[in-house]
C-alpha cells in the first residue's frame, strides 16, 4: 500500500524584546539563576501582569509577514497545570481569541510554489527551567526564562513530507530573523518546534491518527524524527496494527521516538479568559504603522536579486537565507558594481572560510569594502584571479585590506611588456628542445611555456599579455 | 470619649489643634486592644512596634505642620493585602510564613497619606466565607454579641472598627465581604467600583470580582478614606483611568429630588422581620430627606448566587494554584516525590472551605463542563450587569437591605455551606455587575444586633453613595451605641 504523509507544525519563537511579557525583568539569556526575576514572574501572591506592548507589535510583525489576518480584538487565557517551572500554576496564553489567523507561506516543492496554511499565531509566556542535582534527589528551579515572551505559530496539516516540514521550518526561521524579532537559536531554545504527523493511504481523504513529536532541537532532528515516525507508523499499519494518538519524544542519541503520554493521560488545561488582563484592541492605524516597519522579506529579496543582479535563483537563495549575508553581499555589489563576481566570491571563498570555522558573516574578518576593493583590482587588471585566491585567504586570516597585502608582498601584476619579453627570451634560450618541438607542430607545449613564465614571475605576470607575447615570440 | 472611639475627622481636628498627638491616639488604641482583643480577636498580627514608630514620625511631621489626610490615624489592614516585610497570611496555613517583599498599592497610598498601621486583621481563609470562621488563626467574635459571628470575610476589619481597636480599616469585597460584616457590626463599609481601587498586592480570590474598600465609623470617614484609596494604578491592567473626585464634597449634601430604586426582587420572604422593619423605617427617613422611591426590577436576581458560585470558585481554583509548596509558604515535610509534595502541601495547607471551592471551580472549568457552567455563568453575568444598567436609568441609587438577617451564632452555619452562602444574597450582584455599594448602619434589633442598609449606584458613582448615606446618617437620628465589652 502507498501512504501519504500529513504533517502540521507548532512553532514557538522567543521574542527579542528587552523585557518580559508581563513585567519589567530582563529577557537576557544566561545570568545567575533567578537573577532576572521579580514578584510578578515569580508568581507571588497579589501581584498582577501588565502586558508589554512591544510583544504585541512583534507578534503583529510576524502575523503580517506570514499573511495572517490580525483580529480586531484578542485576549489572554489561562492554561492551568502544575509544574515547578510554572510559578503561577497556569501559563498566560491565548486560546479562543488569538492575535491573528488564516495566514500562509510559500515553499518551493519540485520547482513549483506550494502554499502552507498558518492556522493562527498567538502570544504567551515562557516557563522557567528545572535543573536536577546529579548526586542528590533534589531539583532546582530557575525562573529567569519564566515570562519571556513567545509566539506560537500553528500551521495547517499541509506538509506532505519530512523534507517539506523542514523547509517550512526554515522559511519561518528566516522570516523571524529577518524581522529581527527572534534570534532563531534552536539549541538555546529560542526557536522550538513540535510536530503532528500521521499517514493515510494515498487517495484517502480523512486524516489518519496522529502522533505529536516533541524534543527536536535542530532542523536536522525535525526531519530525522519525522522520517523515523513515518516509517514507524507505516510499519504498524502494514502489519495490521493501529496508530494510537499520543505524544512522543525524539531521542536524538538513539534516533527513535518514544511514547511520553497517551491521549487518555493528556492534561485538561481548563482554559478560561484571564481576568487580570483586558482584551487587546487592534485598529487599522496600528496595523498600518506596523506594516510600514516591516523590512523586505526573504522571498521578495530573492526575487529582486535575480531580477536586479542577474544572478541565478540558486545563488539568490543562498545569499538571502541569512539577512546579514544578504546585506553583506549588497554592500559588496554597491562598492564594486560587479554582482556576478561578488556572488561568486561571497558564495565561494568567503562562505567556505566561514563554514570551516563555523563563523557567522557578522564576524567575518573580510569587510564588504575589502572584498569589493579586491574585485575591482581584478577587474582593472592589477591582480589576476589566481593571485586573488591567495590574497583573499590572507585577507581572511589577517583582516587586512587587499591593497595592503599586495604592497607588502609585492604582488602587483607584471604588465610591463619589456620585462616580460626579457623573461620569455631567457626561457626560450633555456629550453631549446621544447622550442624545437613546438615549432615542429607540438601545439600542446604552449602551456608548458606559459607555466614557465608564471613560475619565473611567481605568478605575477598578467596572463593575457603573456599569452599574446608568447604567441608572437614562439612563432619565431 | 476616649481617643480610640473618635472618627478620623474628629481626630484630625484634635491633632491640628494640638489637643492630642498621634502617639496618644495609637496608645489609646493599643490600650483598648489590651482590654478587648482577647475576646473579639480582630487581629492575626499586631504591629505595635511599627505603629509606635510611625506615630512618633507622624508627631514630628505634625510639629513641622506637615499634616496629610490620614496623619496619625490608626488603620487596620485585612491580612489579604501584602505588606512589605510583614507576614501576610490571607488567613491560611499555606501562607503562615509568607513575608511579601512588596507593599500593596493601597498600603503605599495609606502610608503616604500618613496612616499608622495597627495590625493585620483576621479574615476567612482566602476571603472564602461570610463569618470569619474559616481563618486558620481562629474565629473573630461580633463585639455586639460575642457568641455571634461578625460576618465575613473581612470580619476582623469590621470588628476592629466596631470595637474601637482602630479608627478605620481596609477590607476586600468579592461577594459582600466588606458590606456584610459592616452591616453585622454596625459600621460603614464601601465596596468601590471594580477598577476604582488598585488590586495590586491584594491576594487574589476571584480576580474579576475582588475590590478593596474601607470600613469606617461614619460616612465622612468613608469619604476621607476613599480620597486616599481611589485612583488609577499602572501596575493593574483592569485599573480604570478616570478622574477621582474629592469624595468629601458629597458629605452633607442633600438628596432632594433623587429617585431611589427599590428592587422588588430584594424584598422577599425570608428576610428577618426585624431587618425588614429597620429598612422600612430607613426608607421613611430617605423620603423625608426628599428622596422619591420608585419600584424597579432586577429580573435576573435569582441567578446571582448560582452565577457567583461558579465564577468565583473557577477563578479561585486558578488563582490558588500557585500555592504549591515550591516557592514560598507552607511545604509538607513528608513528600516522596513531586506529585506527593503537591498533594500533601495543599491537603495540609488549605482549609475545608477553600478546598471545597477549588474543587467546585476546577469542575466548572473542566472540559465537557465548561460550556454548561463557566460559559453559561459568564453569559448570565452579562444579563445581570444589563439589569443594573436598565434599572439605574430609572433611579439615582438602588436601596436594599445589606443582609437578610442580623449576625448569626458562631457555628450555626458552618456545616451548611448553602445556608452560609445565602447571607451574601443581596451583596453578590454588585460584584458581578462591577458597580459600587455601601452599607450604612440603620438601627438595631431588639436583641441589640446592628442592621445595615445597602445603597448601590452606577459605575464610578461612589460620590452618590456617599451623598445619600451621609444624608441618611444625618437625618436618621439613630441612637449612638457602643458595644458593651
Ligand atoms: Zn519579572
Amino acid at each position: 500500500m502507498e501512504f501519504e504523509t500529513v504533517i502540521g507544525l507548532e512553532v514557538h519563537a522567543q521574542l527579542l524584546t528587552n523585557t518580559k511579557i508581563f513585567c519589567n525583568c530582563s529577557t537576557k539569556f544566561g545570568g545567575a539563576p533567578n537573577s532576572h526575576a521579580c514578584p510578578v514572574c515569580l508568581g507571588m501572591p497579589g501581584v498582577l501582569p501588565v502586558l508589554n506592548k512591544k510583544v504585541v507589535e512583534f507578534a503583529m510583525k510576524m502575523s503580517l509577514a506570514t499573511n495572517c489576518i490580525i483580529n480586531k480584538s484578542c485576549s489572554f487565557a489561562r492554561k492551568n497545570y502544575f509544574y515547578p517551572d510554572l510559578p503561577k500554576g497556569y501559563q498566560i496564553s491565548q486560546y479562543a481569541y488569538p492575535l491573528s489567523e488564516h495566514g500562509y507561506v510559500f515553499l518551493e516543492v519540485d520547482g513549483a510554489q506550494k502554499k502552507i496554511g498558518i492556522t493562527r499565531i498567538h502570544m504567551e509566556e515562557d516557563a522557567g527551567k528545572l535543573m536536577h542535582d546529579e548526586h542528590n534527589p533534589v531539583s532546582y528551579v530557575d525562573l529567569n526564562r519564566a515570562g519571556v515572551p513567545l509566539i506560537e505559530i500553528v500551521s495547517e496539516p499541509d506538509m506532505r513530507s519530512p523534507e517539506e516540514a523542514a523547509d517550512y521550518l526554515k522559511r519561518l526561521h528566516e522570516i523571524l530573523v529577518y524581522l529581527e524579532i527572534c534570534d532563531g537559536n534552536m539549541e538555546e531554545g529560542s526557536f522550538r518546534c513540535d510536530a503532528n504527523v500521521s499517514i493515510r493511504p494515498v487517495g484517502q481523504k480523512e486524516f489518519g491518527t496522529r502522533s505529536e513529536l516533541k524534543n527536536m532541537n535542530s532542523f536536522r532532528n525535525v526531519q530525522r524524527a519525522l522520517e523515523y515516525e513515518v516509517k514507524r507508523q507505516q510499519y504498524i499499519v502494514e502489519n495490521g496494527g493501529n496508530i494510537v494518538q499520543e505524544t512522543r519524544l525524539w531521542d536524538d542519541a538513539q534516533g527513535v521516538t518514544n511514547s511520553m503520554r497517551s491521549k487518555e493521560e493528556a492534561h485538561d488545561y481548563r482554559y478560561f479568559p484571564d481576568p487580570d488582563l483586558v482584551p487587546i484592541i487592534v485598529d487599522d492605524a496600528w496595523i498600518e504603522a506596523i506594516r510600514k516597519e516591516l523590512p523586505e522579506l526573504p522571498l521578495a529579496k530573492r526575487e529582486r536579486f535575480v531580477k536586479d543582479y542577474q544572478i541565478p535563483a540558486y545563488d539568490a537563495g543562498v545569499l538571502t537565507a541569512d539577512k546579514a549575508l544578504s546585506n553583506y553581499y549588497e554592500e559588496v555589489v554597491r562598492l564594486c558594481r560587479s554582482p556576478k563576481a561578488a556572488s561568486n566570491w561571497v558564495m565561494g571563498d568567503v562562505l567556505r572560510f566561514l563554514n570551516e570555522e563555523k563563523r557567522d558573516i557578522r564576524n567575518c574578518p573580510i569587510t564588504a569594502a575589502s572584498l569589493a576593493e579586491m574585485i575591482s583590482l581584478i577587474e582593472d587588471g592589477t591582480i589576476s584571479g589566481k593571485m586573488a585566491k591567495d590574497i583573499v585567504e590572507k585577507m581572511y586570516k589577517t583582516g587586512s585590506a587587499p591593497k595592503a597585502i599586495i604592497a607588502e608582498k609585492g604582488m602587483v601584476q607584471i604588465t610591463d611588456e619589456g620585462e616580460l619579453l626579457k623573461t620569455i627570451s631567457a626561457i626560450m634560450a633555456a629550453n631549446p628542445n621544447q622550442l624545437g618541438d613546438y615549432r615542429g607542430g607540438k601545439d600542446k607545449l604552449f602551456g608548458f611555456f606559459v607555466g614557465q613564465v608564471m613560475k619565473a614571475t611567481q605568478g605575477k605576470a598578467n596572463p593575457q599579455i603573456v599569452n599574446e607575447l608568447l604567441k608572437k615570440m614562439l612563432a619565431g | 470619649m476616649e481617643l480610640n472611639q473618635l472618627t478620623i475627622h474628629e481626630l484630625q481636628e484634635k491633632i491640628k489643634n494640638g489637643q492630642t498627638s498621634a502617639t496618644q491616639v495609637i496608645e489609646s488604641v493599643f490600650n483598648r486592644i489590651d482590654v478587648v482583643e482577647e475576646r473579639v480577636h480582630s487581629y492575626i498580627r499586631l504591629m505595635k512596634d511599627e505603629a509606635l514608630a510611625a506615630a512618633k514620625k507622624a508627631d514630628e511631621d505634625i510639629k513641622k505642620g506637615d499634616i496629610k489626610p490620614l496623619t496619625g490615624i490608626p488603620v487596620a489592614l485585612k491580612d489579604i493585602v501584602c505588606t512589605k516585610s510583614i507576614t501576610t497570611t490571607c488567613g491560611s496555613h499555606i501562607l503562615h510564613n509568607f513575608v511579601p517583599p512588596y507593599d500593596a498599592t493601597v498600603v503605599e497610598k495609606l502610608r503616604d497619606a500618613g496612616a499608622v498601621f495597627v495590625g493585620k486583621a483576621n479574615m476567612d481563609e482566602f476571603a472564602m466565607g461570610s463569618s470569619t470562621e474559616t481563618s486558620c488563626f481562629g474565629v473573630t467574635r461580633n463585639p455586639w454579641d460575642l457568641t455571634r459571628i461578625p460576618g465575613g470575610s473581612s470580619g476582623g476589619s469590621a470588628t476592629a472598627v466596631a470595637a474601637d481597636e482602630c479608627i478605620a480599616s481596609i477590607g476586600s469585597d468579592t461577594g459582600g465581604s466588606i458590606r456584610q460584616p459592616a452591616a453585622l457590626c454596625g459600621v460603614v463599609g464601601l465596596k468601590p467600583t471594580y477598577g476604582r481601587v488598585s488590586r495590586f498586592g491584594l491576594i487574589a480570590f476571584a480576580s474579576s470580582l475582588d475590590q478593596i474598600g474601607p470600613f469606617t465609623k461614619d460616612v465622612e470617614d468613608c469619604a476621607i478614606m476613599m480620597n486616599v484609596l481611589a485612583g488609577y494604578d499602572p501596575r493593574e491592567s483592569t485599573s480604570v483611568q478616570t478622574e477621582v473626585p474629592d469624595y468629601r464634597q458629597f458629605v452633607g449634601k442633600g438628596i432632594a429630588g433623587w429617585k431611589i430604586g427599590i428592587p422588588k426582587e430584594y424584598f422577599i420572604e425570608g428576610i428577618d422581620p426585624e431587618v425588614a422593619a429597620a429598612i422600612k423605617k430607613a426608607i421613611a427617613v430617605i423620603e423625608k430627606c426628599g428622596g422619591q422611591c420608585v419600584d424597579i426590577s432586577l429580573p435576573h436576581t435569582e441567578y446571582c448566587l448560582a452565577v457567583y458560585y461558579i465564577i468565583a470558585p473557577a477563578e479561585a481554583s486558578s488563582n490558588l494554584a500557585r500555592y504549591d509548596g515550591v516557592k514560598y509558604g507552607y511545604r509538607t515535610s513528608e513528600a516522596r516525590d513531586l506529585l506527593d509534595m503537591y498533594k500533601k502541601t495543599r491537603t495540609q495547607g488549605f482549609g475545608t472551605e477553600v478546598k471545597r471551592r477549588i474543587m467546585i471551580g476546577t469542575y466548572a472549568l473542566s472540559s465537557g463542563y465548561y460550556d454548561a457552567y463557566y460559559k453559561k455563568a459568564s453569559q448570565v453575568r452579562a444579563l445581570i450587569k444589563h439589569d443594573f444598567a436598565e434599572a439605574l436609568k430609572k433611579c439615582d441609587v438602588i436601596l436594599t437591605p445589606t443582609t437578610p438577617t442580623p449576625a448569626f451564632k458562631i457555628g450555626e452555619k458552618t456545616d451548611n455551606p448553602l445556608q452560609m452562602y445565602l447571607s451574601d444574597l443581596f451583596t453578590i450582584s454588585s460584584n458581578l455587575a462591577g458597580i459600587p455599594g455601601i452599607s450604612v448602619p440603620c438601627g438595631f434589633t431588639a436583641a441589640g444586633l446592628p442592621v445595615g442598609m445597602q445603597f448601590l449606584a452606577g459605575h464610578f458613582e461612589e460620590g452618590k453613595l456617599i451623598q445619600i448615606a451621609s444624608a441618611y446618617e444625618k437625618n436618621a437620628n439613630i441612637e449612638k451605641r457602643r458595644p458593651q465589652l
